[in-house]
């Protein structure tokens, strides 16, 4: 009877590449939900290919994950339960309208671009052999929803409004991105994770250019939500595992 | 020195062509990095070029095939990923072949651009006019972007710069 559920023995490093994975992967499935759907076809195309991108980090992530922990990659997206995801809350929020879909990427990317480029220069040379992949392609994805959320935040009054709104809904999700727990220290002592307190000037600085481009106003100071790092998720992303891992579930170890 | 068998290998090899864009050869992509052979085995080494690529199983797959047919039996695929593919590693006969299929070939020199600012416009590859638009940043693959020819008015791929 092939596996149905496993339990991972979580080292500083696998927890690390888990939650840079799951982060991964869970936009990624979250942006591949817009197709079909996306306004242009050029925006079709554009969210498929960031999605592409996103999952394609992933697989590389666990791969070497599941060499550490004794798994395969697709054991590591398939088989673990909503507790034992490591994602922030921010990318497995439903996508909402295409303005919060569009700031979520703004939000992660002006994060995962400078944290990416440092990571380059990762102690862990199969890490920073991701980071030198992952570094050039998130600076499309910065470049593309930057471009589009001063399209909307300067647009007409109703995207505006949408943007707004948008920004309001998922600035209390920002915050997460910045956290460093024990084990993130240990791998940030070990010189393999950049400390994501030294991203936050970058950060800043790239959400306060944008924003005023895109004739927005930067939330003020508030209370941050926080728990996807260690399994307290929000309801949304038990009903996206339901639909990502189905397949896995329902007919344990099939392949074709 | 290299042995008999592995220039035959990287010969069969070499031929192999990427599955969405059918007029480039591995070879002329820089996917192929490097044929070796230890104690007895053949190794390819393949790196890819963008994280999610789909055509690297497929690109893998061939190869295995190649050697198959060259009579290598026990060839292995080895994928590695430092040092990260650029599009400097497409040969200036790969750039040719691009731009006679109808996609304009990458600037020469990869550069990190800024966050802002227009993309060097690639020249038409159809009327080579140097009067183009970008339409999109993502095109039909990951590693092309969408542009239009606003002489010919012909749309078309632009290898990214990577």
């Amino acid at each position: 009877m092939p596996t149905t559920s496993i339990t991972l023995d979580e080292t500083p490093l696998v927890l690390h590449l888990l939650r840079r994975a799951d982060d991964a992967l869970i936009l990624g499935h979250r942006l591949s939900e817009w197709t079909g759907h996306a306004p242009t076809l050029e925006e079709e195309l554009a969210l498929a290919n960031m999605a592409l991108d996103l999952i394609g980090q992933a697989r590389l992530l666990y791969a070497y994950a599941g060499s550490l922990a004794g798994h395969d990659e697709d054991q590591l997206a398939y088989l673990r339960d909503a507790r034992a995801w490591r994602n922030c809350l921010l990318v497995e929020l439903p996508n909402g309208d295409f303005a919060q879909t569009i700031l979520r990427i703004v939000l992660f990317s002006a994060f995962m671009d400078p944290c990416w480029q440092a990571t380059t220069r990762s102690a862990d040379p199969t890490l920073a052999a991701i980071a030198a992949k992952a570094e050039k392609e998130v600076a499309y994805h910065l470049r593309h929803s930057a471009e589009w959320l001063i399209r909307l935040g300067d647009g007409t009054e109703e995207s505006h409004r949408r943007a707004e709104a948008a920004l309001d809904a998922l600035w209390p999700y920002s915050g997460e991105l910045f956290e460093a727990d024990a084990a993130d220290q240990a791998m940030i002592d070990a010189g393999i994770a950049p400390d994501p307190a030294t991203l936050r000037g970058t950060w800043d600085a790239t959400l306060a250019d944008v924003l005023a481009r895109a004739t927005l106003a930067r939330p003020g100071d508030t209370w941050m939500q926080t728990g996807g790092r260690t399994g307290r998720h929000t309801e949304h992303l038990g009903y996206l595992l339901a639909d990502l891992q189905y397949l896995q579930r329902a007919y344990p170890g099939a392949t074709w | 020195m290299v042995s008999e068998r592995v220039r035959r290998a990287r010969e069969a090899v070499s031929t192999v062509v990427d599955p969405e864009i059918p007029v480039l050869t591995i070879a002329d992509l820089g996917v192929l990095r490097d044929v070796t052979e230890q104690d007895g085995t053949v190794e390819v080494t393949i790196t890819p070029t963008y994280s999610g690529c789909p055509a690297m199983s497929v690109i893998a797959l061939e190869v295995e095939l190649a050697l198959a047919h060259a009579g290598i039996e026990d060839g292995r695929v080895r994928t590695v990923l430092a040092p990260a593919w650029t599009t400097d590693w497409l040969t200036a006969e790969g750039r040719r072949k691009l731009a006679e299929f109808g996609i304009a070939p990458p600037e020469a020199t990869s550069s990190r651009r800024a966050l802002f600012g227009e993309p060097a416009a690639p020249p038409c590859p159809r009327c080579g006019s140097g009067d183009t638009e970008q339409i999109s940043a993502f095109g039909s693959t990951a590693c092309k972007a969408l542009w239009r020819c606003r002489t010919c008015r012909e749309p078309f791929d632009a290898f990214k710069c990577h």
